[in-house]
């Protein structure tokens, strides 16, 4: 090539966006590991939550668990814990837009996708974290998996897998958003009354009935029904009267998870597209 | 090759355009950097610096236009280009949350160096830009130079034959600035090509070989530094008298051998055209006969800051008001 000597030094083996994400999770995770208080939203913050909704609320809420409504209410946190995980990610990637660390990425001969895959395994393991948190402090105020241990790994894997449908909506908000304080006012506007506004924290059949419809066909109901069905910490199981995804939870629940995936993925994508390539 | 590209050329960019809505932000620029030279892209803020070097550095794409980076087409060949180039951004993107080792070794580890490699370079690095005393903290405790320093020692990890650096010594204190051009002279006397943008006309004055200078995304100028101050024009003799009383006789005595003079009371300052040294020495001479005493006299030659005022009808630094004088001092 006409005499120029432009040859990088050292040969770059390229492909593996496998290997690219994990030096990307191994980052994201070294973060977490020099400021531990990026946990406290999966940890102090749900375990306050069992701690308040269990004492304080729990005289007065009525259900049919046999530990009563501290057991009843674990699914709950659990379901509302693994939905923050979009608020996760969308934190982690405004910050890394915000402060030039993808341009740097973007500038390497890697896979583009490797930003993102290596944040979303990162984020989910963040809320893996919460979940075990969730279930060690769910242990200690009398919960307990009362289901096989096949249908309490499922139980699991539902989780993860709603965790997976909302990096989607977090990539969305991430890339939207101009600043950490954006997002973090986006979503406590949003996620918050969106948890609490289903099977969450307290039973749906003594809601109004138009805030009942509401509450019951939130996909989150879904996932915590679905939940509670499979680690038996709700017998009784949903009144005849309840929506009927409710019924059949743990279907309603994967239907959903394909449904936000196929709809935000594309949305997600298009969005971090725009955003970066301005 | 993929790509023909003009002889000897590492940087080329094709009448690149690029457009936000409305707003023409690159509107047709064109140059070359031949390998192993600098070129300082000169222009105050605004004015598509760093929008042309993200056209280059595949990192946005041109409305119209192409640009070449190793012989291979941004378009056309992004990854190619991305294995060739070093690219150190406007604000220093180090992880500060990393060690200064860490952000090296994760970078070195993304471009798929084998770790004995990124292990040994990152050292390297870390010893050559005077870290390695610092390599093991987190980055956000860094000083301004420090996170420059490292910023472009992890554009370094792969040993990429063209660098690109938006403005990199923007908020460097002058000893941090000065110790950085020692390493980027270093760097271009082993081979490295060069395109750094910069608002401080000294700055590429001191690194450049050739400077592209524009303005509102267009070329207004280009050449060497010596050819741009040719064409600002001519040198001036400055006299500062040390009492104000004394300026109106100070401007006769300029006046008796320089007909163009300017006087600014404000600053007791008197100045002269001079079409060279020997007008210096006259002025020198009078003033040492009479009585009058003297704070500076001084030839100013057009610094660049001069040259862009000429082209464009305002000052390049007039946004952040640090314009960089270049007075040549002769003591009287």
């Amino acid at each position: 090539m006409s005499g120029l000597d432009l040859q990088p030094e050292i040969g770059v083996r390229r492909g593996g966006l496998l290997r690219q994400s994990l030096v990307i999770t191994r980052r994201n995770l070294t973060h977490i590991k020099r400021m531990p208080e990026m946990l406290m939203d999966v940890t102090i913050q749900p375990v306050m939550f069992v701690l308040l909704f269990a004492y304080v609320f729990g005289s007065s809420i009525q259900t049919d668990s046999p530990a009563g409504y501290r057991e009843w209410l674990l699914g709950g946190i659990m379901g509302q814990t693994i939905t923050f995980s979009s608020f996760i990610v969308a934190l982690g990637l405004t910050a890394d837009l915000d402060k030039g660390i993808v341009d740097r990425m973007r500038s390497l001969p890697i896979n583009p996708a490797a930003v993102l895959v290596g944040r979303s395994i990162s984020s989910l393991i963040h809320s893996s974290i919460g979940l075990v948190v969730m279930s060690l402090t769910g242990l200690v105020v009398g919960w307990r998996i009362r289901g096989s241990f096949v249908d309490a790994v499922l139980g699991y894997l539902l989780l993860i897998a709603w965790g997976f449908a909302m990096i989607w909506v977090g990539i969305l908000v991430g890339s939207a958003m101009r600043s950490v304080e954006a997002v973090n006012g986006l979503m406590f506007a949003t996620m918050f009354p969106i948890t609490f506004l289903a099977n969450t924290f307290s039973p749906t059949d003594r809601m109004e009935p138009w805030l009942r419809a509401i509450a019951e066909w939130n996909p989150i109901s879904s996932l915590v029904q679905a939940v509670r069905n499979l680690w038996g910490n709700d017998p009784d199981g949903v009144p005849a009267s309840a929506a009927y995804p409710l019924h059949h939870p743990e279907i309603a629940t994967l239907i959903w998870v394909v449904i936000i995936t196929l709809v935000m993925a594309p949305l997600a994508l298009r969005a971090f597209r725009k955003r970066t390539s301005a | 090759m993929t790509t023909t590209s003009r002889e000897g050329l590492a940087i080329e960019a094709d009448g690149l355009v690029k457009r936000f809505g409305d707003n023409v932000a690159v509107d047709g620029v064109s140059f070359g950097v031949p390998q192993g030279t600098v070129l300082g892209l000169l222009g105050p803020n605004g004015a598509g610096k760093t929008t042309t070097v993200r056209m280059m550095t595949t990192l946005t794409k041109p409305t119209a236009g192409t640009a070449r980076v190793a012989g291979f087409d941004v378009l056309r060949h992004p990854a190619e280009v991305r294995a060739r180039l070093g690219l150190t951004g406007q604000a220093a993107t180090v992880d500060e949350l990393l060690t200064g080792r860490e952000n090296l070794r994760m970078i070195g580890a993304l471009y798929g160096l084998p770790t004995a490699e990124v292990k040994r370079r990152s050292d390297e690095l870390l010893e050559r830009f005077s870290l390695t005393e610092a390599a093991g903290r987190i980055a956000k405790g860094y000083s301004g130079g420090m996170r420059r320093r490292l910023d472009l020692a992890v554009s370094l990890i792969a040993h990429p034959p063209v660098l690109f650096l938006d403005e990199p010594t923007t908020g460097l204190d002058p000893r941090s600035r000065v110790e950085l051009w020692e390493v980027l002279r270093d760097l271009v006397s082993e081979g490295t090509t060069l395109l750094l943008t910069t608002q401080y006309l000294e700055e590429a004055d001191h690194l450049a070989d050739d400077i592209v200078v524009i303005d509102r995304g267009t070329v207004i100028a280009q050449g060497t530094p010596l050819q741009l101050k040719d064409a600002a024009g001519k040198a001036s003799i400055v006299v500062t008298v040390s009492k104000s009383d004394d300026l109106a006789e100070a401007e006769r005595l300029v006046r008796s051998s320089i007909a163009e003079v300017h006087v600014d009371a404000a600053s007791r300052q008197i100045t002269a055209a001079a079409s060279g040294l020997a007008d210096m020495t006259r002025i020198a001479g009078v003033f040492a006969d009479s009585a009058i005493e003297l704070d500076d006299l001084g030839l100013k030659r057009p610094s660049l800051d001069d040259v862009f005022l000429h082209l464009t009808g305002h000052r390049a630094e007039e946004l952040d008001g640090a314009a960089v004088d270049h007075a040549e001092e002769v003591t009287a």
